[in-house]
């Protein structure tokens, strides 16, 4: 129960003290995880001024955003439309033509609207996945990490668990038992790849829990959520952020190659399902590089980008590190 | 002057179980670290005790026993009547409001991502004090602190402060909540030495004008000496003596206090370099010497010190001493 | 002269520019002596004496000067010259010399290392130099055969000075040798300098922040601030009758075991100027309570006494700095940005 404190003390602060108050206004009360979010976001800005990789890999994923977003006005066709010449023949197999950039498909269709449709795929399953991955990571790295005991020990056996699945194995067995959908390959990536994120994310915690501002927040009266989710998230959120890159890149590999072996969902283009198209058309032995070079590259610029912004939170973020 | 006690400590007692090699396993051994053995003391109101004593003897253990932050193995610690350990959580919010820690290390105490000023009314939004309430104390310790200077550095971040900047601020912090107690873990050295006389001032005179009492944990006799009115010397988890500052300081009863005394270096040329009246090294602390723990250092070690532990008795009025060889105050009777 | 530093200079480049960490020192080292560098942290006597051995990480150089040893200007030695003086004529204890153990050798191979390896010595021989060493710093020989995690805080300490005077150089540089170390087990170090520099003539040169250590051990001081010497002289001299406006404030500033219980002391308001840009004139100008328009010009040596020398533009009216410095409402009169 609030109680009125006395302020104790000589009244020779009085006049003095109240010449401050103009200069003080209240901390508001709820200070939740929202404003730990807030704070660690601008840390996430300042990233990309300070790094070369932060900066080049972001450039990256903006232009790769820019293009899934304006997707529509970029492309002169439907991605899985099947084109006709004048001549009611199938346009297959066309090199590269003013009017098809990248060429046409065996079963004539536009290669570079599917690149281009295929990004809004490829980011939306890649983002998606890195946010869940990396949510649930944190999370149990948070609880885990803090609380330890059998809580920690119950999250750490599931994380090993999860981590003896086989990976792709799983997600291709989960897309045949529910469904070749995006959403099953984010499933089953989220199930599978946070607990490398939440080890990390857990040991960093075990060590901030002895740093002295924590003591300061325990002596200050602060409740063990408050110190979790006030005190310690924002300092590991920066690790989250970093992980987030790199999860991106691998969900888009894996999303690639699950719709590469042909478990993924055929009646959305992504740059996997491209590869796969060309791999059965046997473009390769027809030397159509246009066709299956140009989703391949995409595949690894995205990576890349990814793993650049990583590496620049890390040279920023824990310059130690560097020697 | 201070009547009233208001920290009870009695028989307090703090073990840690330590890993065990596998030659411990091998032998039965469980091996353990008596970090705080049997302390016993009062603390009145508004009364200063400086802790003094070197690394491992259990001043830090200690302190943060005294703000609940670990508990204790046996023993109690009453605080304003009340058993520290029988809290529920609404009185232990109402002790937090009460009794605070000030911090050794300046760079590590605050919160990196919380701008000063919010790390200032973080108490008062833990505790739960009235939000109306919240500007003026915060404005009252800013003065005591002597921080109404440097009022732009509230909008800053603790990496954009200088060592005493940030000291001052943890101050702030502590006194804020206007305590009755505070715990200062050795405050000032991380400091540099033309900015620690600063903080020893401040809290100098929030001791004269706050009423505050306080436990100042440090390994520096000449800064006890400074803000201290009382001085309880440790060895190796007990209290080996405890008396009023310049006693202890000018006539130490104590051979391990004496030495103490002796090796403190003075900013004089003309100082004594007499070798230390002790030997040796502070021993294993798994394995401490039977009887007296400092039996096996002690120039004037005899058979029954090696037998068993001198209780702190006292000695002079107002003085205990934990040894055999200093006799015991003979009380008046009637 | 053992040791003659002059006028020397060195720079860190930074991202933002040329910090000017020292900036034009001179001071002497005489033989079988022990000189105190005293100094805040930021004041450059780090980067000083780790300029005095070449070992420097690669962002600071030399801006001028000279460093003379035994009258050769190291400066101009070859790194494989400077390599012979390592260790064999110069010495080093770094700040956490009790970490700079390895940890998985045992100390007595560590020391036997040395002397084999840079030193010439045969096997036998080494070990009994090892043992010898150990008994000249006051450790037991059998510790010899322990690995550092076994010893203390401050016996790792002496072993770091055993294994840096191994080869019994003339030179010893200890960088705050003391500082983490309790008040028993400094004044053990502290004894240990001395004897080593009675009994064997060791030149030692010992930075520190705390004054007292200077008093007790050290034969001449060097006052370090903003990268320059502020004073210098015998300790005596500069103890009794410091010089210049930041020797005094220290000495105001520091809390003493003997002193008057009524005195209060004084902090000195505001920090040390930035060494990017450091500002023209006197570098204590800010924070000084005595400065005046003249502060502004670049101050002069002036000789103050007997191998004493302050850097203060009001050197010749220290007794009456010195009195004004008693009353603490001096100091807080400061007005600092």
């Amino acid at each position: 129960m609030p109680q009125a404190i006395e302020p104790m003390g000589p009244a020779s602060t009085g006049r003095a003290s109240a010449a401050l108050l103009p200069h003080l206004t209240t901390v508001p009360r709820r200070t939740g995880p929202l404003p730990a979010l807030a704070l660690a976001g601008k840390a996430f800005w300042r990233v990309p001024r300070e790094s070369h990789y932060a900066k080049v890999g972001l450039v990256i994923y903006l232009i790769f955003a820019l293009t899934a977003i304006f997707a529509d006005q970029l492309v002169n066709y439907e991605p899985l439309e099947i084109l006709f010449a004048d001549n009611y023949q199938l346009r297959r197999n066309l090199p590269p033509t003013a009017d098809h950039w990248l060429g046409t498909s065996y079963s004539g269709r536009d290669i570079y609207s599917q690149l281009v449709m295929g990004t809004r795929s490829a980011l939306a399953v890649g983002l998606t996945a890195a946010i869940c991955v990396v949510a649930i990571g944190t999370l149990v790295g948070l609880i885990a990490g803090y609380f330890g005991g059998w809580i920690d020990n119950l999250l750490m056996r599931l994380a090993d668990i999860a981590l003896g699945i086989p990976f792709l194995p799983f997600v291709i067995v989960l897309a045949s038992f529910m469904g070749a959908a995006q959403s099953n390959v984010v499933l089953g990536i989220a199930l599978l790849l946070w607990p490398n994120s939440a080890r990390v994310i857990r040991s960093q915690v075990m060590s901030l829990r002895e740093r002295a501002f924590i003591e300061a927040a325990r002596v200050t009266g602060a409740g063990k959520w408050r110190i979790l989710f006030v005190h310690i998230a924002p300092n590991v959120l920066a690790l989250s952020f970093l992980y987030t890159s790199v999860a991106v890149g691998w969900a888009i590999l894996t999303e690639a190659s699950v719709s590469f072996l042909g478990f993924g969902p055929s009646d959305t283009v992504s740059w996997g399902y491209m590869l796969q198209d060309a791999y059965a058309s046997q473009a390769l032995g027809r030397g159509q590089y246009n066709w299956f070079i140009p989703p391949g590259l995409c595949i690894v610029f995205v990576v890349m980008a990814g793993f650049f912004i990583s590496r620049g939170y890390e040279e920023v973020l824990f310059p130690k590190l560097k020697g | 002057m201070h009547e009233e006690i208001l920290l009870d400590v009695k028989n307090l007692s703090k073990s840690f179980i330590l890993s065990r090699s596998v030659g411990d396993v091998i032998h039965g051994r469980h091996p353990q670290v008596d970090a705080v053995s049997d302390i016993s003391f009062t603390l009145k109101r508004g009364e200063t005790i400086g802790v003094v004593g070197e690394s491992g003897c259990g001043k830090t253990t200690l302190g943060r026993m005294l703000l609940k932050l670990i508990e204790p193995t046996s023993g109690s610690i009453d605080f304003g009547g009340e058993d520290l350990a029988s809290l529920d959580r609404d009185s232990e919010l109402a002790f937090r409001r009460r009794a605070q820690l000030v911090f050794q290390n300046p760079f590590d105490a605050l919160n990196p991502h919380f701008t000063i000023r919010r790390s200032i009314y973080e108490p008062l939004v833990n505790t739960r004090v009235p939000e109306n309430q919240h500007d003026q104390m915060v404005a009252d310790v800013l003065i005591r602190v002597q921080m109404d200077r440097m009022l732009h550095l509230l909008d800053s971040y603790p990496h954009q402060l200088s060592g005493g900047q940030l000291q001052r601020v943890v101050l702030a912090r502590a006194l804020v909540l206007n305590p009755e107690f505070i715990v200062a873990d050795e405050p000032v050295s991380m400091l540099d030495v033309s900015v620690r006389a600063g903080i020893l001032n401040v809290l100098r005179e929030v001791r004269d004008t706050m009423g505050l009492a306080a436990v100042f944990i440090s390994h520096d006799l000449a800064l006890v000496r400074y803000v201290c009115e009382r001085t309880i010397t440790m060895y190796m988890g007990s209290v080996v003596e405890d008396g009023p500052t310049r006693d202890v300081i000018n006539r130490p009863l104590h051979p391990y206090t004496r030495a103490l005394v002796q090796a403190v270096p003075v900013p004089n040329v003309a100082q004594s370099h007499e070798p230390l009246a002790l030997t040796g090294n502070l021993p294993d602390a798994r394995n401490p010497p039977p009887g007296c723990r400092f039996s096996d250092r002690c120039p004037l070690a005899e058979d029954i010190c090696r037998q068993s532990r001198p209780p702190l008795r006292t000695a002079e009025p107002n003085r205990r001493v934990a040894c055999f060889m200093v006799p015991e105050m003979v009380a008046e009777t009637g | 002269m053992l040791l003659s530093v002059k006028d020397l200079k060195i720079q860190y480049k930074t991202r933002k520019g040329i910090v000017h960490a020292v900036d034009g020192i001179s001071f002497d080292v005489p033989e079988g002596k022990v000189v105190g560098i005293v100094g805040e942290s930021g004041c450059g006597k780090t980067t000083a004496v780790r300029s005095l051995l070449r070992v420097m990480p690669p962002v600071a150089s030399y801006a001028g000067g000279e460093i003379n040893f035994d009258g050769s200007d190291i400066l101009k030695l070859s790194e494989r010259e400077m390599n012979k003086l390592r260790w064999r004529d110069i010495a080093y204890i770094p700040q956490s010399a009790m970490n700079a153990l390895d940890p998985v050798w045992r100390v007595g191979d560590q020391i036997i290392e040395v002397l084999t390896k840079r030193g010439g010595f045969k096997k036998a021989k080494a070990k009994l130099r090892a043992e010898e060493l150990f008994e000249m710093v006051g450790l037991e020989q059998k510790r010899l055969r322990d690995y550092p995690h076994q010893f203390s805080g401050g016996m790792r300490q002496r072993a770091s000075i055993a294994l840096a005077l191994a080869l019994s150089p003339r030179l010893a540089i200890a960088d705050e040798p003391v500082t983490a170390l309790d008040v028993i087990i400094q004044r053990q170090v502290l004894d240990t300098f001395s004897r080593l520099q009675r009994e064997f003539g060791l030149s030692v040169v010992l930075v520190t922040h705390d004054i007292s250590v200077v008093a007790y051990v050290c034969d001449y001081v060097v006052v370090m601030y903003a990268g320059k010497i502020v004073e210098k002289g015998p300790v005596k001299d500069v103890l009794s009758s410091p010089s210049h406006a930041y020797t005094i404030g220290l000495y105001n500033a520091f809390p003493e075991l003997s002193a008057d219980e009524e005195r209060e002391l004084s902090p000195i308001e505001g920090g040390p100027p930035q060494l990017l840009n450091p500002p023209e004139g006197c570098r204590f100008r800010d924070r000084c309570p005595f400065a005046q328009e003249i502060c502004k010009q670049e101050p002069v040596e002036v000789q103050v006494g007997p191998e004493h020398f302050s850097l203060c533009h009001r050197a010749h009216e220290a007794a009456e700095m010195r009195e004004k410095a008693r009353d603490p409402a001096v100091w807080r009169g400061v007005v600092t940005a």
